[in-house]
């Protein structure tokens, strides 16, 4: 029997009785193993988080750059003004893709007369408002999510994960 | 948290075998290398730890590979050990240079595994009994097939026999199993009641233009890229021939070929491609050609849907009146030109009226493709064609319009010319002649009530066919009363069963209906007998793309179950009668089945596509011309993903030697060589779909989308494909659309005199008043079924001149939530 570990975040998410032995980050169950370290038991890459900006600093309909997970990694966020899926923010309007087709890498642009990302060297569309899904083109995948949280404290927007395989790589972490 | 891991992938070890495979599916054939390696390791990230040799350690630059989730899956051999395969665009392929389509890009991803995509794959023989299908042998349902075959064939004659069979390349296809399938039917069974898989009769979509001495495919991809001018009529390529056009047109409207020109062409004129489009829609190809070679190197002639012959008929005219033709090249090398300028005549004015085109533009597209260029060389003019003419108001006659401007303007035989169909599949044609002297149009043979035994291999008439909603309900009617029949043979024998089965379709009205095919397909909801197919990768293929280059796409895998190769199912089918003849005495029909003792699909090739030019053998129909011998499976090996262009002229060592463009020396496939202009005067809309066409006010135009393949067999299961496509889509213009009451994403209902079919609407901008667009031959709301039954001379369907009134039907909550409806059409 294989060990099962439990991740720190389970337990924050958890709450209860597991709430009880949060301090522990691991636990052992069967033929305990203390040497396998925490994140084998994991099946997601570790993420850093990232400030994108301020929900209310990003402008309506137009494109804001960051990079993520990494510099070499550009990223587009935008405030669609409207709420849409997967969309984070006071108003559910916040979303942000990897600004590289998944096609061949080309840099996407946000052309906010059609609402939608378009790349240049092989003409596939991407529509930010469907999580990111292929409109036309040559690509095999949909663009790439970053995934958000929002802290309405702050009202900052952070990005904390990657739904898809950025262009370019093995894995989404280098 | 998803188990289902998105964002890495396990990369080829170095020593992983690496095999050649041309794309299985448009007519581009793109090469594909296929990487396949134990699935308990992996490659490292470093250049020198993975068998890409890519350095994966940092971010990978932009246009430098393709390599996604879709290239990817993990494979079990029969011995049940994992292998991972990873199938990447080949950077060394003349034909892609490293580019894959979003078709090609999908291989792995619909390589059969347990758990994939392609989970759903036909994996044994499946018979239809009482209420269900039911696994059974390749004995039993040999038995089956074979023993009704022959009954059928002793009582009645071959004439009982219908087929509805593949012709092509690529998956579905290929040289081995045209090979194998055409001998069966043609010089085994000798029936002549056999369609092909998009078309009602055995015909070809090219009668005009062979008849007038020019092979359909007469060109390299090269000499798109260093035409002066392509004028496209009927095609998308963007969307249909991906890879040929952003390699080879793209190239040539942004400039980067002006030197190759100046190199190829010393002393000519040379500048960037204008692209002439005739095409009645906007599509994604006028917009991106727009992008690359500027809106004023563009003209759309958005003519009125089937006025294609007085376009032609209208430049032709135009042509000779300002002596544009090349009357040295007319005087030697053709015949009947006289003729013809008599029978094409067509004003300018009388063209305008007859396309809609004002006549300013009908003349700036004859100035760009037939005016003398300022060196005062002619200019050389491609002049690709597709679907709008092959599915278009009279085939036959919009060809021979078409071929007779290109032979006056010598737009064929020299480099950076052709006049070539830009194609659907791949091709890959050798079969023995066809053993009748006439066109059949078998779906009216099946309505009527005609034949006993249909078989659909690698077909699927419900989706792809005219006429479709009568075809189906009358085959649904047929099927059901063999249904009835086997449902009261309880215990039966097989030769039991085959009595009673002969008996419901000899005597009340029923037909059975077999099929061969990679996947059940909605054919299941009708047939009593299915036989699993394989596709290339679990078989040796070979095939021939748009420039007829031959490539052999290897085995890398098993196939499913016990599936097999078409050919070898065709060799199964000729035994087992062969072995039920002899038994019977009959030596004489034992003997027609004789010649199908293959071990595997090299013997299928051997024994078809380099029969042709050996001594002694009789007449074969083959796309490898009389030296098709000289190709081996090994040659075309060594030969790769860049393989040779059909017909290979000679051998050298071990390279085979092709034939880039056809013509060249002037002399035509006539039997006196020169090639035959061909009256074409316009003709008008024909009456069944002219009424259509005072009855309903939509023009129900149809076509491809790039994300679907065919009758979407493998895309149907996969999400990106179907929650983006969930319904065939049809294109509206949105003011029709408000007044419909319609909007994005509504189901409507499309219908005329001939049927009904439902769609999911798309308003677009671009798109006419009057005038919409519906993906063809979809799993969901087959365009078919709205099409008249009106065919050409040939039997060739008129697909494009389809009327059909629409209604708003409803909506469906999740299409609106979940599919983008945005343009289509990069601008």
């Amino acid at each position: 029997m294989e060990d099962v570990k439990f991740g720190r975040r389970f337990f924050l998410k958890s709450g209860g009785a597991a709430a009880a032995i949060a301090g522990s980050v691991v636990i052992p169950i069967h033929n305990a193993n203390a040497a396998t370290p925490a994140t084998s038991g994991s099946t997601t890459l570790p993420y850093p988080k990232r400030a994108v900006g301020k929900a209310g600093g990003m402008p309506v309909n137009e494109a804001t750059s960051f990079s993520y997970p990494d510099a070499s990694s550009p990223c587009y966020a935008i405030r669609m003004g409207n709420p849409v899926p997967g969309g984070v923010g006071p108003n559910s309007d916040i979303v942000a893709f990897s600004a590289m087709c998944t096609h061949m890498g080309c840099p996407v642009a946000y052309d906010g007369g059609s609402r939608t990302f378009k790349c240049g060297c092989h003409f596939s569309i991407f529509d930010p408002e469907n999580g990111g899904q292929m409109v036309c083109g040559q690509a095999t995948e949909d663009l790439p999510k970053i995934k958000l949280e929002y802290d309405a404290k702050t009202d900052s927007v952070q990005a904390v994960g990657v739904d898809g395989l950025i262009y370019g790589r093995q894995s989404n972490i280098l | 948290m998803s188990t289902n891991i998105n964002d890495r992938i396990a990369l080829p070890t170095k020593d992983a075998q690496k095999s050649n495979m041309t794309c299985h599916f448009c007519i581009v054939g793109c090469g594909y290398n296929v990487y396949k390696w134990d699935a308990n390791r992996e490659g490292g990230r470093a250049a020198s730890q993975n068998a890409l040799g890519v350095d994966f350690t940092k971010q990978v630059p932009p246009m430098s590979i393709t390599m996604t989730k879709a290239m990817t899956n993990t494979i079990t051999d029969k011995s049940g050990k994992r292998w991972n395969i990873m199938i990447v665009p080949d950077k060394e392929c003349v034909v892609n240079s490293g580019l894959s389509s979003t078709r090609g890009g999908k291989m792995a991803s619909y390589m059969y595994a347990h758990d994939g995509i392609g989970k759903e794959r036909l994996k044994n023989p499946r018979i239809f009994r009482g209420d269900q299908w039911l696994d059974t042998g390749w004995e039993n349902a040999m038995a089956l097939y074979a023993g009704l075959t022959k009954k059928i064939l002793d009582n009645d004659g071959p004439s009982g026999l219908f087929y509805d069979c593949f012709d092509h390349g690529g998956a579905g296809g290929g040289f081995e199993n045209t090979w194998g399938t055409g001998k069966l039917m043609f010089s085994a069974l000798q029936t002549p009641m056999v369609r092909i898989h998009n078309r009602p009769a055995y015909n070809s979509e090219c009668h005009a233009t062979r008849e007038m001495g020019v092979g359909e495919l007469n060109n390299s991809y090269e000499d798109a890229q260093v035409a002066d001018t392509i004028f496209c009529t009927g095609a998308n390529p963007y969307e249909t021939q991906s890879n040929y056009f952003l390699n080879h047109w793209v190239p040539n409207m942004s400039g980067s070929t002006v030197d190759k020109k100046k190199k190829w062409f010393p002393g000519e004129t040379a500048a960037a491609a204008k692209v002439i489009i005739v095409d009645p829609r906007r599509t994604a190809t006028v917009a991106i050609c727009e992008q690359v070679a500027g809106k004023e190197n563009v003209l759309h002639l958005d003519i009125e849907p089937g006025s294609d012959t007085a376009l032609f008929n209208t430049l032709f005219t135009y042509v000779v009146e300002q002596g544009w033709q090349d009357k040295e090249f007319i005087a030697r090398h053709t015949k009947g030109f006289d003729e013809a300028v008599k029978t094409n005549r067509m004003s300018m004015e009388d063209g305008a009226k007859a396309t809609g085109i004002p006549v300013a533009k009908l003349k700036q597209a004859a100035e760009w493709a037939y005016k003398p260029k300022a060196s005062g060389h002619r200019p050389r003019t491609f002049h690709p064609y597709e679907k709008g003419i092959i599915w278009g108001n009279d085939n036959y006659v919009i060809q021979s319009a078409l071929v007779s401007l290109v032979l006056a303007t010598q737009n064929v035989g020299r480099r950076g010319t052709g006049v070539c169909r830009l194609g659907g599949h791949q091709e890959g044609y050798t079969r023995p002649p066809y053993p009748g002297d006439k066109k059949i149009y078998i779906d009216q043979e099946v309505i009527a009530g005609r034949g006993l035994m249909y078989t659909l291999w690698g077909t699927n008439p419900f989706q792809t066919t005219l006429n479709a909603e009568q075809h189906r309900l009358v085959l649904h009617k047929r099927a059901n009363i063999v249904n009835e029949a086997i449902a009261k043979a309880k215990g039966a024998s097989i030769e039991q069963l085959i009595d009673v089965i002969y008996d419901a379709c000899k005597n009340k009205g029923g037909m059975f209906i077999a099929a061969m095919n990679l996947y059940p397909t909605v054919i299941s909801e009708e047939a009593h007998l299915l036989l699993p197919a394989a596709h290339p990768g679990e078989m040796n293929l070979t095939s021939m793309n748009g420039e007829r280059r031959l490539r052999l796409s290897e085995k890398f895998m098993d196939a499913p179950g016990s599936a097999k190769p078409d050919c070898m199912i065709a060799a199964e089918i000729a035994n087992t009668l062969k072995a039920m003849y002899l038994r019977d005495g009959k030596a004489d029909m034992a003997k027609r089945f004789d010649g199908f003792d293959w071990k595997n699909e090299e013997d299928a090739f051997n024994d078809g596509f380099r029969r042709a030019g050996r001594p002694g053998v009789g007449p074969i129909d083959s796309q490898g011309g009389d030296t098709g011998y000289m190709a081996t499976y090994a040659l075309l090996r060594k030969a790769g993903n860049n393989g040779v262009q059909l017909p290979i002229k000679r051998v050298e060592g071990d390279k085979l030697i092709g034939t880039p463009i056809h013509y060249d020396d002037g002399k035509f496939d006539t039997k006196d060589g020169r090639a035959e202009f061909k009256p074409a005067p316009w003709n008008g809309l024909p009456k069944t779909v002219a009424d259509q066409k005072a009855k309903h006010k939509y023009w129900i135009n149809s076509g491809r989308a790039n994300e679907v393949w065919q009758t979407a067999y493998h895309d149907q299961y996969n999400s990106f494909v179907r929650d983006r496509i969930p319904m065939a889509f049809i294109e509206m213009n949105p003011e029709d659309a408000r007044q419909l009451g319609v909007n994005p994403g509504d189901v409507i209902e499309v219908f005329n005199d001939f049927g009904s079919t439902y769609a999911m609407a798309y308003p677009l901008k671009s798109a006419k008043p009057g005038q919409t667009f519906m993906l063809f031959g979809y799993i969901k709301g087959v365009h078919g079924d709205v099409v008249t039954n009106w065919v050409d001379r040939n039997v060739v369907p008129y697909y494009k001149g389809t009327w059909g009134s629409i209604r708003r039907v409803g909506s469906v909550d999740d299409y609106k939530a979940t599919i983008s409806f945005k343009d289509r059409r990069y601008a």
